[in-house]
């Protein structure tokens, strides 16, 4: 096609030609009609009704239809027709209830021809029939619709739709005595034109008012609506009950729809409010308009297509005051602005993403799939062929991330959820259970930093060695950990690229490494490896033969990492008295481009002690001596942000639940309130929902402490007629019984009831604890034994 | 058993003072034992989820299917999530009803605003309120007494952003919340609610003298009197009208389009004439109302006043509540305007297809007129309605009567509402007041959202 906005069709011999253009009404348009040659147009609204010649470059104003010294309410168009069989007649329909045809063949400055004045509300729409030229059916607020000869001057046949106000009236294109009514309270019917006693079918298009509706100009049995509820609907009318065959959810309320000439399945749309866009929708993919024409500066409230064969010119009038002439090339095409993804998870849990391929930064360093399914993670890359996504001639690139089977497991996880304590005790139980419970679970990260927590926050004296013994050398442990630690991976491997991401040379997850310095720590008790990282290298770096793949997110600086966690550990005598901490830092710091982690970890390294126990009394010392209370809250911050972006979403809640005040004003709330909703939902994913109610209970989140205040409702049905009880809990509507008696006192229970969930039999809870004490049976006798627990 | 032992002791209990839930209303109407299901259940419903039943509650259950409407809408609108905390909300409410003097509502509100935590200095006028909620005062005001005057300018000084600035969602909120409450004002004046028994002048320690206690609505002079005949045939000559104009609509059409334009502009000017002859007595108001309104002289002005510029007519068609207003508010705070709606149409469509004593009456058009009566009132016309209908139907004592409940509706006395319709049941005196409600809510939010349309294109 050209590359110029003008555009020339040729049409058996018509040729329309033209550009963008637009003139200035004098009043806001309510609808617009053209003229069967295309070449003129006419625009009519509360205070305009005038015709205009639509020429090459500009729109000349032909003919002005309200004369008059004071122009009367039948002036005042809602909406208007232009008959496509007979170039001289119009039909308006007016605010006042009356509609009017014009001759533009009469000598006369007034060319109103007839006025019909039976319906008593507004008129919404007027349709001249396809084919025959005397017929005119209008739609009215009344419900009524009619029919109209113009040779005579009453209404033929008048409809009623049985329901409420009518919003469009369209004569079906191609059979000649159907003609399909939209109403207000969302039903769309067909009619005879020979039946006008009642429709041959109904339905329920939207939800709301319908506003508009459009038979599809070629295929016969499409009928387009269009509805308050935001929806563009396409209908099969030729089956049985009307089949929603498409559906386009548009942004705004959807005040006229017409199809695309020539192009089965695009549809053009404007909305009622709000939005002054112009929509080319292709039907069949409904998320995003094919097309978009942007030029109004109001709501557009009547757009037609200037030709019945010609699908490039688009003509709109709106409230804005303007009349336009869209050419589709000048159209904006929102897709070439849409950068195409899709997401999906396979049945094993493996996820698979495609974007376009200029969206994924190019790292070289991720390496095509191999194929085998040992490793914890692969990150498959391939070009994928085009045809994906038919209309972008863009090339995309699909990336499958799997997960080991085994390492799926999220095992560690509901363990630890179970086994978690976060409040009740003191902080430094709290802690220590937690690290504990992390220990055993070979979680030596998760596990320090509960320890550290508790060094840093609660009063002195009273951590016992083994707290920090448990930490040791266990750095041979690591395969379980690398498997825990899947989350991050897949989040690292999907391109955010977290700074904890530093997966080593030998690519080995982080918590590898904070072993090795928890190693380090301990090296008190474990001789031989101090002073010396490379034991511990060895031993951590034989994890498995071939990481180079098993990792392949990041290979770029591997060795640097390595420095920068282990070689300044060396760097300190690891027997020396407390050094100052600046020196410390300020080492790391140099090497380090994360520093609070870093720096947390050389709080704990240069603290490193002679004796673990003497770690501690230190630590203390330094914390009531020098330190204010909240020196130590940036880097818990940056802990937990680090342990949430890691994807250990249960951690960053847990250490905050137990820390509570101590934290929470660190921690803006939308984080906080974030964390809580991912820990809780993924814990009800686990159908841990004891565990996931305390968590809220405990969250210091308003909006997550609201969260079990929701749909508290239980619904009882009457023991009786096994009806649904809707007013009171204890006495049933309908069988005048009192439905819920206590199987104990024989009373009716008004407050608490308590049932057993095997035999439903109940009654008032202090009963039923007390009989249970004494017997395990059911008190109704049913012969169920009843658990209270 | 509990009342009678503390009298024993000396100590003065608070009894009630007037009976019912209405001054107007006789508490027989309002308090039928085996009242029907439905209403029951949004009474318990009510009750367990605000505590109590209020008297707004137990005359609108006089007709369920409504109550029920208002119940949700109510419910969403203070206490389901939305743009505005709750307290807010409440002062909202208090902000608006104080624009009518309306002392229940204060009340009624001001013990919510303390229950949702809000601070109790701001319930000592508005001038110890925030900024942001200070600078809602204006469209308060316009929106109560004069909603045509409000203009995109307003909507823009309170979005434009700043300290103080209120977002489109929290503005949206207020605006429904306001004009809510200040036709609630309209119902609770129209009806002669009475003040709730834990409220200010709900209560008193002296059993009133057993002159004030036979003042209670029950007796109806004005109906048993002489007046008595000629009120049966009033609701006749009405019921004759109503027939005629709906079979004659058809055949009246010779009248012009100027006639139809001067009906509208009559009845516009005429309405003028209608206000409330007598000035009654003002309100010694209270002072715990008073410090929520600023600028009290502001009040309701006639649309058309004689030599002054009319504002434009606000032409029904050009902005419904059905295609725009609707559309519009669903996109800001969602679920409201379904309830909206819904609460539109069932008071539109509700019928008993009972008129006075009769029965199987269509009472459509009468329903109409005086829906687009109340429109009228506040300058909104229909291009489609002949307000010469208005004329034929609606009487003046109920004309006077509908304007003042709409327009200044702390002016209503117990006269005007037992002068109307004087055959006709209590339950359709609500009726009348339900649309009232809703009609002039609707107008008001029409302005406004036009307002916010106009702004954001």
């Amino acid at each position: 096609m050209e590359k110029m906005a003008r555009v020339t069709t040729a049409l058996g011999g018509n040729t329309i030609t033209g550009r963008t253009m637009f003139c200035h009404l004098d009043a806001p348009a309510n609808a617009i009609s053209v003229c069967r040659d295309a070449a003129q147009v006419v625009v009519a609204g509360r205070n305009i009704f005038k015709i205009y010649a639509i020429e090459e470059e500009q729109f000349v104003e032909k003919l002005n239809l309200r004369v008059g010294r004071k122009p009367s309410l039948n002036f005042s168009c809602a909406d208007v027709v232009w008959h496509q069989m007979d170039e001289n007649l119009l039909a308006t329909a007016a605010t006042n209830g009356v509609v009017v045809t014009w001759n533009l063949g009469k000598p006369s400055r007034n060319k109103q021809d007839q006025l019909f004045t039976e319906h008593k509300r507004t008129v919404n729409k007027v349709c001249f029939h396809p084919t025959e030229v005397y017929m005119l059916l209008s739609g009215s607020q009344d419900g009524y619709m009619k029919c109209f000869d113009l040779r005579k001057k009453d209404s033929v046949s008048t409809f009623s739709g049985q329901s409420e106000s009518v919003r469009d009236v369209q004569f079906s294109i191609r059979d000649y005595f159907t003609f399909a009514a939209t109403f207000e309270n969302g039903n769309v019917q067909l009619w005879d034109i020979r039946r006008p006693d009642r429709y041959e079918r109904m339905f329920t298009a939207h939800n709301g008012p319908v506003f508009c509706c459009d038979w599809h100009p070629e295929d016969r049995g499409w009928l387009a609506t269009g509805g308050r509820d935001k929806m563009v609907k396409v209908w099969d009318m030729n089956t049985n009950r009307a089949k929603e065959i498409y559906c386009v959810q548009t942004i705004a309320s959807v005040a006229r729809v017409k199809w695309r000439p020539e192009c089965k399945h695009h549809i053009a749309t404007c909305s009622m409010m709000v939005d002054h866009n112009i929509y080319v929708w292709d039907v069949r993919r409904p998320f995003i308009p094919s097309a978009m024409f942007e030029e109004h500066k109001d709501v557009t409230t009547g757009i037609v297509w200037r030709h019945l064969h010609d699908p490039y010119f688009l003509l709109s009038g709106s409230k804005d005051s303007t009349l336009y002439q869209h050419i589709f090339k000048d159209a904006s095409q929102p897709i070439d602005r849409a950068n195409p993804e899709g997401l999906c998870y396979s049945l094993y849990g493996d996820l698979a993403f495609a974007a376009k391929e200029s969206l994924i930064s190019s790292d070289s360093n991720r390496k095509p799939y191999i194929g085998d399914r040992r490793h914890p993670i692969f990150f498959k890359r391939k070009l994928d062929p085009t045809e994906q996504f038919e209309y972008i001639s863009s090339s995309s690139a699909l990336s499958v991330f799997e997960t080991d089977v085994e390492s799926g497991s999220m095992d560690w996880f509901v363990r630890t959820a179970k086994q978690y304590v976060l409040a009740g005790r003191p902080l430094a139980e709290l802690c220590d259970h937690n690290a504990a419970v992390a220990k055993e679970l070979d979680r030596n990260q998760v596990a320090q930093t509960w320890t550290m927590l508790r060094i840093i926050y609660s009063s002195p004296g009273t951590v016992s060695s083994a707290n920090l013994n448990h930490s040791m050398g266990k750095g041979s442990a690591s395969l379980p950990l690398m498997n825990s630690f899947n989350m991050k991976d897949i989040q690292s491997g999907m391109g955010s690229e977290s700074r904890l991401d530093r997966s080593k040379g030998e690519s080995r997850p982080e918590n590898i490494l904070m072993d090795s310095s928890s190693t380090l720590i301990n090296n008190d008790d474990n001789e031989e490896t101090e002073g010396s990282d490379v034991p511990a290298d060895y031993l951590l770096g034989d994890v498995e033969g071939d990481e180079d793949e098993l990792y392949m997110m990041d290979h770029e600086n591997p060795h640097a990492e390595e420095q920068e966690y282990i070689l300044p550990q060396e760097a300190f005598p690891l027997r020396h008295e407390i050094v100052d901490n600046p020196s410390a830092l300020d080492h790391l710091q140099e090497k380090a481009d994360s520093p609070h982690v870093s720096g947390n970890e050389a709080e704990t390294v240069s603290l490193t002690p002679v004796e673990s126990f003497s770690l501690i009394s230190i630590s203390h010392s330094l914390y009531e001596n020098r330190l204010p209370p909240d020196f130590f809250s940036p880097i818990v911050r940056d802990m937990l942000l680090f342990y949430a972006e890691q994807g250990d979403v249960q951690m960053a809640v847990s250490v905050l639940i137990v820390l509570g005040d101590r934290i929470r004003k660190e921690i803006d709330e939308q984080t906080q309130e974030h964390w809580y909703t991912s820990y809780i939902d993924l814990l009800q994913r686990f159908q841990l929902w004891n565990i996931s109610n305390e968590v809220i209970k405990l969250s210091t989140c308003r909006a997550i402490n609201c969260l079990n205040q929701a749909s508290t409702t239980l619904h009882i049905n009457c023991t009786n007629c096994k009806r649904p009880m809707s007013n009171k809990g204890w006495i049933c509507d309908r069988c005048r019984q009192c439905a819920s008696m206590c199987a104990v006192c024989h009373h009716v229970v008004k407050g608490l009831f308590v049932w057993c969930q095997g035999c439903s039999h109940g009654g008032h809870l202090q009963h039923i604890m007390k009989w249970l004490e004494s017997s395990s049976h059911c008190p109704a006798g049913c012969g169920h034994l009843c658990e209270y627990t | 058993m509990g009342s009678l032992g503390t009298a024993d002791r000396g100590i003065k209990t608070p009894r009630q003072l007037g009976r019912g839930p209405s001054s107007f209303l006789p508490v027989e109407e309002i308090l039928q034992e085996g009242a029907e299901n439905a209403q029951r259940r949004i009474f318990i419903e009510a009750f367990v989820s605000t505590g109590r039943v209020d008297n707004i509650t137990m005359v609108m259950g006089l007709h369920p299917k409504y109550l029920s409407s208002f119940w949700r809408t109510q419910y969403l609108l203070l206490c389901m999530d939305g743009p505005l905390p709750h307290h807010k909300r409440h002062y909202i409410a208090i902000m608006a009803a104080a624009r009518h003097q309306c002392s229940y509502l204060v009340g009624l509100h001001m013990g919510e605003f303390l229950q949702a935590g809000g601070d109790p200095e701001w319930l000592q006028g508005l001038h110890c309120a925030p900024q942001k909620l200070r600078n809602l005062n204006e469209i308060n005001k316009i929106l109560a007494h004069r909603p045509w005057l409000i203009t995109k300018e307003h909507i823009e000084a309170l979005l434009k952003t700043g300290e103080n600035s209120w977002s489109l969602a929290e503005l949206i909120q207020a605006l429904v919340l306001l004009t809510h409450y200040h036709s609630l004002a309209s119902f609770v004046f129209g009806c002669g609610i009475n003040p709730e028994i834990d409220h200010e002048g709900g209560h008193a320690f002296q059993p009133p003298s057993p002159r004030s206690c036979d003042s209670s609505p029950a007796s109806e002079e004005g109906v048993s009197g002489s007046g008595g005949r000629d009120a049966m045939q009033e609701v006749e000559v009405l019921m004759e009208r109503m027939k005629l104009l709906q079979e004659c609509q058809l055949e009246e059409d010779e009248v012009t389009q100027e006639e139809m334009e001067t009906r509208f502009e009559l009845e516009k000017t005429e309405s003028l004439l209608v206000a409330p002859s007598v000035d009654i007595v003002e309100h010694s108001l209270p002072h715990n109302v008073l410090c929520f309104v600023e600028d009290p002289g502001f009040g309701y002005k006639d649309f058309t006043r004689r030599g002054e510029q009319a504002p434009p007519t606000f032409r029904a068609q050009d902005y419904t509540w059905e295609d725009h207003g609707y559309s519009l508010i669903n996109r800001l705070y969602p679920d409201v305007g379904q309830l909206l709606d819904e609460k539109f149409q069932v008071v539109y469509n509700l019928t008993y297809h009972t008129m006075a004593m009769h029965r199987g009456v269509d009472t459509s058009t009468l329903r109409r007129a005086i829906w687009n009566y109340v429109h009228c009132v506040f300058g909104i016309r229909y291009d489609d309605y002949d307000y010469g209908e208005v004329n034929q139907l609606l009487e003046r004592s109920l004309k006077v009567y509908i304007k003042t409940v709409a327009c200044y509706p702390e002016k209503t006395t117990r006269r005007m509402y037992t002068h109307f319709w004087r055959h006709f049941k209590h339950s359709e005196k609500v009726h009348v007041n339900l649309l009232l409600l809703e009609a002039r809510m609707q107008a008001a939010l029409l302005y406004a959202l036009r307002a916010i349309t106009r702004y954001m294109t």
